[in-house]
Formats: C-alpha cells, structure tokens, sequence
C-alpha cells in the first residue's frame, strides 16, 4: 500500500486519507459580481492533467489536518508535500 | 461441431490520408460505433478512426460489460434507452456475433433510502417505458438463488429494482464488429496514431496534428474518455471532469452459478458471470485522480468482502486478474455530448463509469450530431451549457459509481 507523508504525522497507509481534488483554487472574492460562466467555473470545472497534480488531501483517521501535494497523475507518486501555509512549489 | 471459419484480418490498417471529412478521435467503442452510424444512417464514408494505441485496448477492454437502461430521468432514459433498443437488434446489423444475453439486472436496497430510491425509479422507469420491477427478498432470491438474503447480515437486502431486459454482451467482439462494419463501408481505422495537436483557423478546427503527421478533417469528434483533458487542454478547452482510475476484476472460469446481473450500490460490488464462465465483478472509484490504469489494492479488498457478504458461495473462488481503466466523471455524473465553442469541434465525455452500455446509442446520435452539426435531440440536454445554465441531470442515484 502506498504511503503518504503526513507533514505532521509522518508516513502513513494510504487508507488513512482522503482526496480533496485540486488546491489552489480560492473562493471567489466577490461572488455576486462573477457571470453565470465565470461562476460555472468556479464550481464545477478543474484540472484534469495527466502528470504532475497540485492537489489537497486530508488525514482524515489521523491528526484530521489538510495539506497539499504535488503528485503525478500518470505515476501517483508524491513529488512533494507542503502545508496550506506555504507556497506552492515549481512542478518538476 | 466446428466452429466457423473466422476471417483472418477484420480490418486494413491503412496509412493515413491527409485529408477526411471527419476524423474521429479514439479508436474505442464509442468513436468505432460513431464511424459505423455514419457510414450506414448518413452515408458519410469519407471517415478515419484515430487510435493512439491499439483498437479498443482502452476502457473498451476494460468494463464490466453491463448494459441497462433504468435510469431515473427522462433525459437519461431516453439515451440509455435508445441504446437498449440498438443493443437488441445489433448482431443482424453488425453481421458479427456479440454474445449479448438478456440476463437481467437486479439492483438491490440495503437500507429504506435505498428502498424509497428503489421504488421511486421502478416508477419513473415505467413511466419512460422501460421495463422494471419492485421484488421482495424472497423475489430476489428466486430470480438470483445465491444472492445472500439472510435478514441477519450486516446490510440485510430489503428488495431490488429488477430489469429484465439488461443484459451483458462480449465487448471484444463488440469493438470487432463496429470496426469490421464501419472498414467494410470506407472508414479508414487507424491505429498507433496519437493526437498531438490541433489545426485550427480562427475559431474553427481544421484538423489533427498526429504521430503520423498532420490530418485535415472537415470536422473532428472527440472519443477520448478519460483522455479528453489531456486534448481539449492542448486548444486551452476546459472541461468539467475528472479522470479517475476504476478497477475490475475476473475469477478463475467456474460452472455456471449466476443466472443474472447484481448490483448493489450501498455495499458497493457488480457482479456477472462471463458466458466463459468468470465472474466478472467492478469495485468502485478510486478517490484521486489517475491515468495510470491501475488503482489502490484497499478498493479491492473492501469490494471482495462485499462480493463474500452477498454471495457467501463465492468465498472459495480464485481471483484470476484485476485491472483499472481510466474514467472519466462529470459533476453531475451524466455525459457532456455537443458541440463546442470550436466549429468543427463535437465532444463525447463524461460517460464515466458508464460509457460501454451506452455504445450503440451514443454512436447513431453523435454520427447525427457530426452529420447535421445540430445535437441530436438525444443528446441536447447533455451539452456543455448545463454547467453555466444549471440544468444539470443528476444520476448519481442511478449511475452512482457502479454501472
């Protein structure tokens, strides 16, 4: 079983988490002033690439905490994983 | 008895021409079912199915091969419906066997949501003119013996929809078919041709870059599945799904112990048995995205120990192989099927977790699609504009993540 890298835990089984889709995407700063397409966007349109992924995940059976990674789609290994409060790095 | 002769090639591997009136994108079931649709209800000849790797080694080799048609909302029905009615009539169309079995499909209640769910689609669904039924436990049991409806298990079955029409068919030899058809009128089947680019004028799509060179195309259908992210986004066309890995698995060949189809969407397993003779069983969705046609093994086991709960019979039956294949998922867990903000540009994505039972169907409408450059009123509502108009069609009921 894949292991994850908690930022807080360390590494844990896989079935210790689960997947929050793509980060990095804020809520709109004014909701009411964004078009019928630029709100269809913000709800229900991602990424979707095959390769390296910035993407969010929760601990959910351990310390509960969400945290970012940079996983590849193709491979679904971890390049890395950073906390909500830092930057997102460069895709390799 | 001996078998009959079988053709040795069932297509030309052509070389590409620079030029067709349509390219379709995606050499699976549903782009060879589009190339057939054209050829024989629009006479439209002058075709090339593009195949990045072999013909149908994508998703189309890696379903479960169920086919049904009782979904909840009109739109749905309508589609999977349409498709039903090919399914029954298309080994004389094809002129090629299919093995399509009219076995039935259960679809069984764990709890009284399940059941209020249950009975509330039976309901629309004869209202649509699709065959279905409420059964009882002990109806379960009649028409499934080995399903386990003991009221002492941890999710005891309450009932079940029951569609006595679905049925299974032997997608390989689907794929044969609709390629065998479709070279037969002039459509050209190209494999080992990846698209890497587009042509474009303007707003309009032109043709295809690909690994055997540019193609010019009068209009281009995507037939991509799970890989359509990966070509709109070379146009900088975003579209709303996600690609999942879905894994599947067979048994060893066993004697004939299951007369229909199962599913169950609350303990999560979908079980057939193969005319060969496996069991044909599919797990749901793995939560991350994935391309990488192979999922986590914890979706397995929890699948096998629902597999063992219903059917107590197959605990002593021997996995033979598993597999994933890459799926794409809408929000709203219905198709996106239409045109795009590109002339010359029609999109089929979105199937999911359901696009092999929908093949016949999703082939005749996109082919009228592409023919007329109008939606065929089929596949109307599943256009890309539901997302920003919000009349969207919620299957996750019906579709769930089992099909």
């Amino acid at each position: 079983m894949q292991l994850i890298d908690c930022p807080w835990c360390g590494p844990r089984e896989e079935v210790e988490f689960s997947y929050g889709g793509q980060a990095h995407v804020a809520y709109p700063a004014d909701p009411a002033a964004l078009s019928d397409e630029e709100w269809a966007q913000y709800l229900f349109f991602r990424d979707n690439p095959r390769g390296p992924f910035a993407e969010r995940w929760v601990h959910a059976a351990g310390c509960r905490r969400w945290f970012n990674a940079i996983r590849d789609t193709a491979t679904y290994r971890f390049h890395r994983i950073y906390r909500l409060d830092e930057q997102k790095p460069a895709t390799p | 008895m001996t078998a009959p002769e079988h053709a040795d090639f069932l297509w030309r591997n052509p070389e590409p021409k620079r030029s067709y009136d349509v390219v379709i994108v995606g050499g699976g079931g549903h782009g060879l079912a589009t190339a057939h649709y054209l050829a024989k209800n629009h006479g439209i000849t002058d075709v090339a199915v593009l195949e990045r790797s072999w013909l149908a080694g994508g998703n189309m080799a890696r379903n479960t091969t169920l086919i049904r048609s009782n979904y909840l909302w009109d739109e749905s029905s309508a589609i999977y419906e349409h498709a039903l009615k090919l399914w029954e009539g298309l080994e004389d169309d094809l002129g090629y066997p299919i093995l399509f079995s009219q076995r039935g499909v259960l679809n069984l209640a764990h709890s009284l949501q399940d059941v209020r769910d249950g009975v509330r689609r039976v309901e629309a669904n004869t209202l649509n003119g699709i065959d279905a039924e409420w059964l009882t436990p002990d109806e379960v049991a009649k028409v499934c013996p080995i399903v386990n409806t003991s009221q002492e298990i941890r999710y005891p079955v309450l009932g079940a929809t029951y569609q006595p029409r679905a049925g299974i068919a032997k997608h390989d030899y689907v794929a044969w078919g609709f390629a065998r058809r479709a070279d037969q009128a002039g459509v050209d089947i190209v494999q080992d041709c990846a698209v890497t680019g587009f042509l474009t004028d303007a707003d309009r799509v032109t043709g295809v870059r690909t690994t055997r060179g540019d193609i010019a195309a009068g209009r281009v259908a995507l037939c991509a599945a799970g890989h359509t992210s990966v070509l709109t986004d070379l146009l900088g066309l975003r579209v709303p799904i996600q690609s999942h890995p879905l894994q599947a698995l067979v048994s060893e060949l066993l004697e004939p112990v299951h007369p229909t189809i199962v599913m169950s969407n609350a303990v999560h397993v979908y079980v057939s048995q193969a005319h060969k003779g496996e069991l044909v069983m599919g797990a749901g969705i793995d939560s991350y995205n994935g391309y990488g046609q192979r999922g986590s093994f914890h979706v397995i086991e929890r699948q096998m120990a629902a597999a063992v709960e219903l059917f107590p019979v197959f605990a002593r039956a021997h996995l033979l192989r598993s597999w994933a294949g890459v799926v794409d998922v809408c929000p709203d867990a219905s198709p996106v099927v239409g045109r795009t903000p590109y002339g010359g540009l029609y999109l089929n994505c979105g199937w999911g977790t359901g696009g092999f039972k929908a093949t016949p169907g999703i082939g005749a409408c996109l082919a009228h699609t592409i023919a007329h450059d109008e939606p065929h009123p089929y596949v109307a509502p599943f256009g890309l504009d539901r997302f920003v108009t919000g009349a969207l069609i919620d299957e996750h009921g019906a579709a769930g993540v089992a099909h």
